[in-house]
Parts: C-alpha cells; sequence; structure tokens
C-alpha cells in the first residue's frame, strides 16, 4: 500500500520518438495480423488466389510463353500489398476514428505524427510478411522469379503503399466507419477482378484494359510484374502510381478529419 | 514556475456551423485541487475540455494549460497532461491491460501497471479484449490509461458514467489521491453527488458559459436556505402555495432580513430569496428558500384545505442540484 503511490507530479517525460513509434508499430501490427476478418482478405485470400489461378486454368490467361506461376504470383503479391495498404487500414482506421482511438492516442506523447507513422510502418510489417509468406508458396509452385528485379519491385510496392494507404486515410478520414467498411471491401473486388492487378490491363475486355492501366492496382500490378518477371523497371507504370499518390496523399492531408 | 495555474480559460468561444456551444466561458483550476465542471448534457463541457486537450481550437478567447498553449506547445504537454475522453477512445480488438501497457510505454517512467490494476480492479477483466467490457470496465481502463503516464493535470470527462458503486468508489478513491499528491484534476461530470463529495471547486456550465463557480461549500451555503421536498398529487397550484408560505410570516417578510440577494465570499450565486415552490416531476415538489416550523406548518395546513395528503415529506440543507434549480429554474438531469 505505501509502494502504491509513488507518481510525483512533473514526473510524466515521454519515451524516445524512436520507441514510441516502434511500440505503436508492433501495436498495429499486432491489430492487423490477430484480426480474423483483416487476416482473411491479407493472407488467406491471396494465397488461395495464388493456388487457384496457377493450379486450375478456371480464367485463362496469356502467359506470353511463361509459365502461369511467374504470371500471376507477382500479380498476386500486388494485390496483396493493396488488401493490406488499403482495405485493411481503411477499415481499421474509420473504426479506430469511430470509437474515438485517434483523439485519445493524439493526447498522448504519440501524438498525430506518431500514430500515422506507426500505422504505415505497421502496413509494411504486414507487408513483409505477406511477401514471405506468398513468396514461399509460390517458390513451391515452381516461381522463378527475376533476381534483377527485385529491388524495383520493392520501389513499386513501397509507391503503391503510399498510393493505397493515402486512399485509405481519405476514405476513413472522411466518411462514417459503416460506409468505409462496404466501400473499402466494394472496391478491393472490383480492383481484382477488374483493376488490372492480378490479371494484367492488357488482357482485360474492351475500354476496361486502357482504364485499368491507369488505375493504382493497374500500375502496381504492371511494375510489380515487369520487375519480376523481366527484371526492369516499368517507368509509365511508376509514373502513374507517382501520381496517384501525390494526389491522394494531397487529398488525404486536406480533408482527414480526426473526430 | 508553479505560479501559473493548471488550467486558465478567458473569454473561450467555440462555434459549430455557426453555433456558438462555449460562449465567453472563463474558468480556472488550481494545481493540487479537483476542479469538477458541472452542466447539463449540450452545456459544453465536453467541447471545453476538448480545447484544453489540444483537440480543438478556440474561436475566440484564450487557454493555458500549465502556461502553455495546448495547441502550440502540444509536444511539450502531452507527456504532462492525462486525458480520458467520454467516449473511451480505446481500440476494441486488443485486450484489456495490453491497452494499459501500450499506452505506458509512450512514457519514459509510468506508473507500474500491476498496481494500477490493482488499483482499479482491472484484473478481474485484464486478458478481455476491449469489445467485451462492460461501460464501466472501460471507464477504469481509459482512467487508467490517463494517470498511467505520471501526469500534473488529467482532464477526465465524466469519469464514473455506468459504474457500478464500487467502481465509483475506486475510482473517487484515486482522484483524491492524486490531488494529495499535488496532481491537478479537471473532470466533467452530471452527477451532483459526485460533484459535491469529489471537488474542492464547481463550476456550473450552461448555454456554453458559466453561471456559479466557487467551492462546494460556498455554493452550498450562500444562501443560508433548506430545501423541503415532498410528493403529493400532480399540478398542485405551486403558486399559490408559495403565497400562502410566504403570507402567514412564516420565515421573515419577502425580500430577506438585511439586504437583498447576498452574495457568498468565494461564491458567486444569483438566486431567489423568497420561498419558491417548483414541481420538478409530476407529483414532486421542491420548496428553496428559508424553511422553518412555521413554513411546515403551512404547508400541511394548505394541503389540508385542499384535501391533499403530502407524503415523503424531507427537510434538508441545499445539495448542488438545488442549487443549479435556482440558477437554471430547470431539472440538472
Amino acid at each position: 500500500m505505501s509502494a502504491a503511490t509513488q507518481a510525483r507530479p512533473g514526473d510524466g517525460v515521454a519515451a524516445p520518438a524512436w520507441r514510441r513509434v516502434l511500440t505503436q508499430t508492433a501495436f498495429e501490427t499486432r491489430a492487423i495480423l490477430r484480426n480474423g476478418e483483416q487476416l482473411l482478405i491479407t493472407l488467406v485470400l491471396p494465397v488461395l488466389l495464388l493456388l487457384v489461378l496457377t493450379r486450375t486454368t478456371v480464367i485463362e490467361l496469356d502467359t506470353g510463353g511463361g509459365t502461369r506461376v511467374d504470371l500471376v504470383a507477382p500479380g498476386v503479391l500486388a494485390l496483396a500489398v493493396m488488401s493490406t495498404a488499403f482495405t485493411s487500414q481503411a477499415i481499421a482506421t474509420s473504426f479506430d476514428r469511430r470509437n474515438g482511438v485517434l483523439r485519445l492516442l493524439a493526447t498522448t506523447p504519440l501524438g498525430r505524427g506518431g500514430l500515422l507513422a506507426g500505422k504505415v510502418l505497421g502496413v509494411l510489417v504486414v507487408e513483409v510478411v505477406q511477401v514471405v509468406v506468398l513468396g514461399a508458396v509460390a517458390l513451391g509452385l515452381g516461381w522463378d522469379p527475376a533476381v534483377a528485379g527485385i529491388g524495383p519491385a520493392a520501389l513499386a510496392v513501397l509507391l503503391g503503399t503510399a498510393a493505397f494507404t493515402s486512399l485509405a486515410l481519405l476514405l476513413a478520414g472522411t466518411l462514417r466507419a459503416e460506409a468505409v467498411l462496404a466501400l473499402a471491401n466494394l472496391v478491393l473486388v472490383l480492383l481484382a477482378v477488374a483493376g488490372g492487378i492480378v490479371a494484367p490491363a492488357d488482357q482485360l475486355p474492351g475500354p476496361l484494359s486502357v482504364v485499368a492501366g491507369a488505375l493504382p492496382s493497374g500500375a502496381l500490378g504492371e511494375a510489380v510484374r515487369s520487375a519480376l518477371r523481366d527484371g526492369v523497371l516499368a517507368t509509365g507504370p511508376v509514373l502513374v502510381l507517382a501520381a496517384w499518390t501525390a494526389a491522394l496523399s494531397g487529398l488525404a492531408a486536406r480533408l482527414f478529419r480526426w473526430s | 514556475m508553479p505560479a501559473s495555474p493548471a488550467v486558465e480559460i478567458v473569454g473561450l468561444v467555440k462555434r459549430y456551423d455557426g453555433r456558438a456551444v462555449v460562449d465567453g466561458l472563463d474558468l480556472v483550476a488550481d494545481r493540487g485541487a479537483v476542479t469538477a465542471v458541472l452542466g447539463p448534457n449540450g452545456a459544453g463541457k465536453t467541447t471545453t475540455v476538448e480545447c484544453c486537450e489540444g483537440l480543438r481550437s478556440p474561436d475566440a478567447g484564450q487557454v493555458r494549460v500549465l502556461g502553455l498553449d495546448p495547441t502550440a506547445d502540444a509536444r511539450t504537454l502531452r507527456p504532462r497532461v492525462g486525458v480520458m475522453l467520454q467516449d473511451g477512445g480505446l481500440p476494441t480488438g486488443v485486450r484489456a491491460l495490453e491497452m494499459l501497457h501500450h499506452v505506458a510505454a509512450m512514457y519514459a517512467r509510468p506508473r507500474d501497471v500491476g498496481e494500477l490494476a490493482d488499483r482499479l480492479g482491472l484484473d478481474g477483466f485484464a486478458r478481455t479484449t476491449v469489445r467485451r467490457l462492460s461501460g464501466g470496465q472501460r471507464q477504469r481502463l481509459a482512467l487508467a490509461a490517463a494517470v498511467v503516464g505520471r501526469p500534473e493535470l488529467v482532464f477526465l470527462d465524466e469519469p464514473s458514467a455506468g459504474m457500478d458503486p464500487q467502481a465509483r468508489r475506486a475510482v473517487w478513491d484515486l482522484v483524491r489521491e492524486l490531488r494529495d499528491d499535488g496532481v491537478a484534476v479537471v473532470l466533467t461530470t452530471h452527477l451532483m453527488d459526485e460533484a459535491e463529495s469529489l471537488a474542492d471547486r464547481v463550476v456550473v456550465v450552461d448555454h456554453g458559459t458559466v453561471i456559479a463557480h466557487g467551492a462546494v461549500a460556498d455554493l452550498l451555503t450562500s444562501h443560508d436556505d433548506r430545501t423541503l421536498r415532498f410528493s403529493a398529487t400532480p399540478g398542485l397550484d405551486v403558486a399559490d402555495l408559495a403565497a400562502a408560505l410566504t403570507a402567514p410570516g412564516g420565515g421573515g417578510e419577502p425580500g430577506g432580513p438585511a439586504g437583498a440577494a447576498p452574495a457568498g465570499p468565494a461564491a458567486v450565486v444569483a438566486g431567489a430569496p423568497e420561498p419558491a415552490v417548483r414541481e420538478v416531476a409530476p407529483g414532486d415538489y421542491v420548496l428553496t428558500g428559508p424553511v422553518d416550523p412555521d413554513v411546515l406548518a403551512a404547508l400541511t395546513a394548505w394541503c389540508a384545505a385542499r384535501g391533499v395528503l403530502p407524503h415523503r415529506i424531507t427537510v434538508g440543507r441545499r445539495t448542488l442540484e438545488d442549487v443549479f434549480l435556482d440558477l437554471t429554474g430547470r431539472d440538472l438531469r
């Protein structure tokens, strides 16, 4: 009982910034990996998609002479990035906003900047987990990625993450949580089917092939495929991603509301 | 350094969609004291506190927290100020104690999480996810998160809402202990008993401005009045009753003994000096003013003449609720 009160006013001192951000990163990562629905869209569905698209010919793909897995694996990786950076993050942040979590953490030494940094780093950590799991499954299916393309692929993933996290924050910071939940899942499905992310944009029917290439999904899919199939940096898609990142992050910064 | 008060607000104005929710509010909260901001829902309590927490920026007026600007000096203030939000602000997917450890990790020298959990009875649901906690359990967890960093000042927005009596007692004990350690506590509440038993100073807020403030004792005794409550059939003619109570000389001439409206030393209360009767709920009547045996006799005589049987007659000292009733003419709850 006597030791119960060591609290002295004035002892309130913040932990170092790096520790605050790392703590928040670990917290955000655990929150995603522990949540059943989040795990479903970030890991289970991409793995299933990888297996189905590689092992069956339910969906016809023009592999251009290469193996199916060499075409499919980069696209599924891009989809996985989109599910984490966009859908998962949009839903988590919108509910945090509705529940006052963003406001509460903003009053701790973490602050708004630390909270944002923790969220972005949490997304990147989950993406590393996705790359490891999906990469292992793909290699088991006979995937033969271009080693020279690992650098360009990482750049594409970083840019894609920036673009899709910006979009996630734009939705989460402006719409009701229930609306974000519905919209984020719907957009994920639409982009997965017709956004040029898994199936190359130029293999989509009609005008979709043009539109999809200009979408962040199509650009991310194309950039990762070019990198891991041919070992090259696809300038066009990278520029498209950079433009989307600039536009979406600018909008998010202006319109995001914390409460 | 300790010269500046914990919180100093002058002429705060905050508008939402052009409507002033806080309208020229002044408030001072001292270090080492519990200051209760009391008022009905929608009075502007939460908005005022959020301006102090740096969560909202004032439209006009000055807010100083520990002598600093809540927005411009936010980085300096965050480690020194603990916050408990009205809606909790707890992430729903994590376990209770995990959340507390997480917030503690933001500070260099946090309080011992185990000790705090023990104090507030968090151990019973330490491994339960926040989503499954009851309202009162969430409140206790949020309070623990507000004080875990050893703040100099804590803002508690409706701290004991939804709590059972034991939990409320634990919360009150912790708040008193913080105060005794020199921490400034600013809490909002619409619970009279909470303000009365916990606060050193009370600031009564309504429609975005302060309508009374002072030490609790001063507010309660600024009129040397008592309260008489009784129940009877609804719809009695309260104006006629009040007149009957004043007429037979039951408690002095209207207008009071010496001067008019006596102002308390530290308290500022504008009240009605002569007996007033209000029907606060159908069939529930409250009489404020000088209550002596003659007034009680006059009341029962008035009732007897109308064939009304008053019951549950209680005579007591004024409560903050009575003060509020006098000030606003309406019930707080």
